[in-house]
């Protein structure tokens, strides 16, 4: 029978049979060691730091920076509601980015900061997930699919990756909302919201929450406060998407544009200007 | 961010035969948040001359006082309406005088000469005038504007469908700048007068 030695040592992935480094030490290896290139300097980091901060605004690297993200959980589950603008400084890059990532039918993770940075960190931890899951014949803790984020970003701290985002999960405990970002910062609560309009959509949702609000209740909380959110803040906006997170995994509610809800909101106001204009308009007749 | 683009905004101007078109938005943000959604940055100067005036907002408004104030002593001397040219002249140097400390404003001249002939300039905040007889824009988004300009214009269209073009050119462009939009209004002035309408745009 012919020999087919040659072909190990041919394709063989390095440090496993073939002497010769077959993967150049540039590539980005994320199979064996899970690791990234990072420049071939003394301290990365400093170097980073210098590319990304220390320098004139002008000469900076940019990234996409405004958003506004949520989630919040409540009796029927979690709801993530997110906007979709895009902007790179004032222009607006994109009005329809997909800004909820679905990690796998139970965890969802939503994108704040740099794009790039959030859909390829959250796309390794779905593959990460899904091993645990074959090596433990059982689903991750949605605890534990956030610290192997946080672990992530942690060990590229200070080299300029730019995330906040919340990883949203239904496990073994229930319904549960970790917060994780590129500083470290890894934090269990019932609600967040993330982004530049952050603040704004904070406000709608504090004035508006209930712990035993009914799902329509949460939904119609959740789109409201996005869409406060993309009026205020110049740098959210375009269509408002929206997430139910539930025993049974997450469900895709809605993807409207938040014009739909500022028609209706301004139908709503118009109308009850006209109904207190005939409240007072009435005892002065009489 | 630079202070020209500390409120946002932007103005464009458009001629047509024996018309023209200026048209702004209606956003005054500080920065990201969006303070109001019915700012004025077009100003009438008389019947057939408007001014338009983009950058820091409490600059924009002390120029339009000083300017009517200044067109006022101007009819007053003179008495007679300024003519668009002369006012451009008087604009710029008028911001040339603030050549050391300058004004934060941008502005648009938009205007029927006597023989309702179409004037139309831009100026940058030192007050070097660009003379255009096509379309001068101004503003935050004012390389979308000139990108939406120059697609959409043509020579000598009649008011109304001046009016579109112009309103489409302005829309566009507002949907790619983060602080300008929320609501817009143009002004078509003709020999026969003012038309001023208010257009519905997105409010994000």
């Amino acid at each position: 029978m012919r020999n087919f030695d040659f072909l190990d040592a041919e394709y063989a992935i390095s440090g496993t049979r073939s002497d010769e480094a077959r993967v150049s030490p540039d590539a980005i290896d994320l199979g064996l060691s899970n690791s990234l290139v990072v420049p071939q300097v003394d301290r990365p980091s400093s170097f980073l730091r210098d590319a990304f901060a220390n320098v004139p605004e002008k000469d900076r690297i940019r990234f996409a920076h405004g958003t506004t993200t949520l989630a919040f959980s409540f009796k029927g589950g979690i709801i993530v509601a997110v906007d979709s603008r895009a902007s790179m400084g004032q222009y607006i890059g994109s009005g329809t980015v997909k800004k909820i990532i679905e990690i796998n039918p139970y965890l969802l993770g939503t994108m704040a900061g740099g794009a790039a940075d959030c859909s390829f960190w959250e796309r390794d931890l779905g593959r990460r997930c899904k091993l645990y899951e074959l090596r433990n014949k059982e689903r991750i803790s949605v605890a534990a699919a956030s610290k192997l984020l946080a672990n992530t970003v942690y060990y590229y701290k200070g080299m300029g990756l730019s995330m906040g985002t919340m990883i949203c999960g239904w496990d073994k405990t229930g319904p549960s909302i970790f917060y994780v970002d590129s500083d470290g910062t890894r934090l269990k609560g019932k609600m967040f919201s993330v982004g530049s309009g952050s603040t704004f959509a904070y406000g709608v949702l504090d004035q508006g929450y209930s712990y035993d609000m009914s799902d329509e209740e949460a939904i119609t909380l959740g789109q409201k406060s996005i869409y406060h959110a993309t009026h205020r803040d110049a740098a959210s906006g375009g269509v408002i998407n929206l997430y139910h997170v539930k025993e049974d995994g997450w469900v895709k509610i809605s993807s409207e544009d938040m014009m739909v809800q500022h028609r209706a909101r301004m139908a709503q106001i118009k109308a009850e200007n006209e109904t207190s204009a005939a409240v007072v308009a009435e005892p002065a007749a009489a | 961010m630079s202070i020209l683009e500390y409120n946002g905004g932007c103005v464009i101007a458009m001629a047509g035969k024996d018309c023209v078109a200026i048209a702004s938005d209606h956003r005054l943000g500080v920065q990201l948040t969006t303070v109001a959604m019915d700012a004025t940055r077009i100003f009438p100067m008389h019947d057939k001359l408007y001014l338009g005036l983009t950058g820091l907002m409490t600059d924009i408004t002390t120029l339009d006082q000083l300017f009517r104030f200044r067109l006022e002593m101007y009819e007053m001397r003179e008495n007679r309406k300024i003519k668009p040219k002369t006012f451009s002249n008087l604009v710029s140097s008028t911001l040339y005088g603030k050549r050391f400390g300058p004004y934060f404003s941008e502005p648009v001249i938009a205007g029927l000469d006597k023989d309702n002939k179409p004037f139309l300039c831009s100026m940058d905040l030192l007050g070097c005038i660009a003379e255009a007889d096509d379309f001068a824009v101004a503003g935050t988004c004012a390389e979308s504007l000139l990108g939406t300009c120059e697609t959409f214009y043509r020579p000598n269209l009649e008011p109304e469908d001046l009016f579109e073009t112009v309103s489409q050119s302005l829309l566009a462009a507002l949907d790619r700048d983060c602080i300008s939009g929320w609501g817009a209004v143009v002004h078509i002035i003709t020999k026969d007068g003012v038309t001023t309408r208010e257009l519905d745009g997105r409010m994000d």
